[in-house]
């Protein structure tokens, strides 16, 4: 079962310990109408501990949002995979910092993050700073990050089959979103829609 | 009611202050089918483009009516509430909305613009099941995102699926033939012979005269250097498959 949070209604615990083969599904979630630095810590601290964080934004106006996530693998075998998803508009100001720390004896790790951003405007910024700090060296890791602005072939595709502007780019923003709206739940689902 | 359907006059158009369409004439009555061939970069797509309003492409001169109306003063999706629907060469993948939501989304638009209500679910699930039956689509096609993952055979019955859904008065079926396999083509040829009436109109536009073999155009027209250079009957097209562009 994912665990969700949404930032400012549910308090994040500051850090999640998974023993040996635990597994960890979280996502957090922040709406629009909210400024935050949320810092959240995960140790896989148990052989064969697996955790997948999924994370979502939305902001506008000059909302700051941060989040400050620290992937610790402390024991060899472990997984993690990241994937935050977010959309800023007006002049708001997203931040993500993603550390990974894999320690010397967490051989075998597979470690995953992305971080991508949809801009709305020309003042909303939205910056993704991975830092990977690993000592093992049998290790899978990446991460990525991508910004940018709404797809006009992917507008023009939809307003051609009727859908009118301010529609379609609804349904670009929810075709962005989907990956992380996935296993949210229908009311979950439902309040972020409302929210785009 | 007038039987033209649409009329091109002296259109002049191009993209980024480059002039590609140099005066074009057309006019396109109902009951027609019209093939538009010709070498690439002759402005075909560009053609395209501008009937159905691409941001980008601009008008530089000339008009365009579309059952009286002007065609040029109109946003893209008001062409597509008008009648016009093209079938894009390249369709563009949308990943987390499935194709039923997307027609779902689109058909709801067009019924809105026309003051009518929405259809009810079953209604809906009906008319997507007969215009996908027609196609030879299995059901488990609906729930698939939109253009994701689909072979180049796939894309284009998608893109002739959404036609028989919005069931437009003029269709452009731009390049719809590459990527295809002779069972794809005859299918999708099928399927746009299916919605040829005496209300509606079609231009077909193709490099090569294959498609045209399936969908038998009444009046073919070469494009070269931005204009409109020959026009014929169907032996037009199977000059050029004999002897190219070169000499037309």
């Amino acid at each position: 079962m994912r665990k969700i949070f949404v930032i400012g209604r549910d308090p994040v615990p500051a850090e999640f310990v998974l023993g040996p083969s635990e597994s960890l599904e979280i996502s957090l979630v922040v709406l629009p109408g909210v400024s935050c630095e949320e810092n959240v810590r995960i140790s896989l601290d148990g052989e064969g501990a697996s955790a997948s964080v999924r994370g979502l934004f939305l902001c506008k106006g000059d909302e700051k949002v941060t989040l400050n996530v620290d992937l610790v693998h402390a024991r060899q075998g472990c997984s993690s995979d990241q994937l935050f998803k977010g959309i800023a508009g007006g002049s708001a100001r997203a931040c993500f910092n993603g550390r990974i720390l894999v320690v010397k004896d967490a051989q075998k790790t597979r470690a995953f993050q992305a971080c991508h951003s949809l801009l709305l405007s020309d003042k909303a910024r939205v910056e993704a700073r991975p830092q990977l700090e690993i000592y093992a060296d049998d290790v899978e890791c990446s991460h990525g990050a991508t910004s940018g602005s709404l797809n006009p072939d992917e507008q023009f595709y939809m307003r051609s089959r009727g859908i009118p502007e301010q529609e379609a780019r609804r349904l670009q923003m929810i075709s962005f979103l989907s990956a992380v709206m996935e296993g949210l739940g229908e009311e979950m689902q439902g309040e972020i829609l409302s929210a785009i | 009611m007038s039987d033209i359907l649409l009329e091109i006059k002296d259109l002049h158009a191009g993209i980024e202050g480059r002039e590609i369409l140099k005066g074009v004439n057309l006019t396109i009555r109902r009951g027609e089918v019209h093939a538009i061939m010709g070498p690439n970069g002759a402005g075909k797509s560009t053609l395209s483009s501008v009937l159905t309003g691409k941001p980008d492409y601009k008008v530089l001169s000339g008009s365009v009516t579309f059952c009286g109306e002007d065609l040029l003063a109109m946003k893209p999706e008001e062409r597509s509430w008008a009648g016009i629907f093209m079938s894009f060469q390249y369709p563009v993948e949308i990943p987390g909305v499935s194709i039923t939501s997307f027609i779902k989304t689109a058909l709801a638009a067009h019924r809105k613009a026309k003051g009518l209500p929405e259809l009810s679910a079953a209604e809906f699930l009906k008319l997507m099941r007969e215009k996908m039956d027609a196609l030879k689509m299995n059901g488990e096609f609906a729930r698939r995102e939109v253009n994701v993952g689909f072979s180049g055979g796939e894309k284009k019955r998608n893109e002739i699926f959404q036609m028989a859904m919005l069931d437009p008065l003029f269709s452009i079926l731009d390049e719809t033939d590459s990527g295809l396999d002779v069972d794809a083509l005859r299918i999708v040829a099928d399927g746009v012979n299916a919605m040829r009436s005496p209300e509606k109109a079609a231009i077909v536009i193709t490099h090569y005269q294959r498609l045209l073999e399936y969908i038998v155009p009444d009046i073919v027209h070469v494009i070269k250097d931005g204009r409109i250079v020959r026009t014929g009957g169907y032996e037009l097209s199977q000059e050029i498959e004999r002897e190219g562009y070169a000499n037309i």
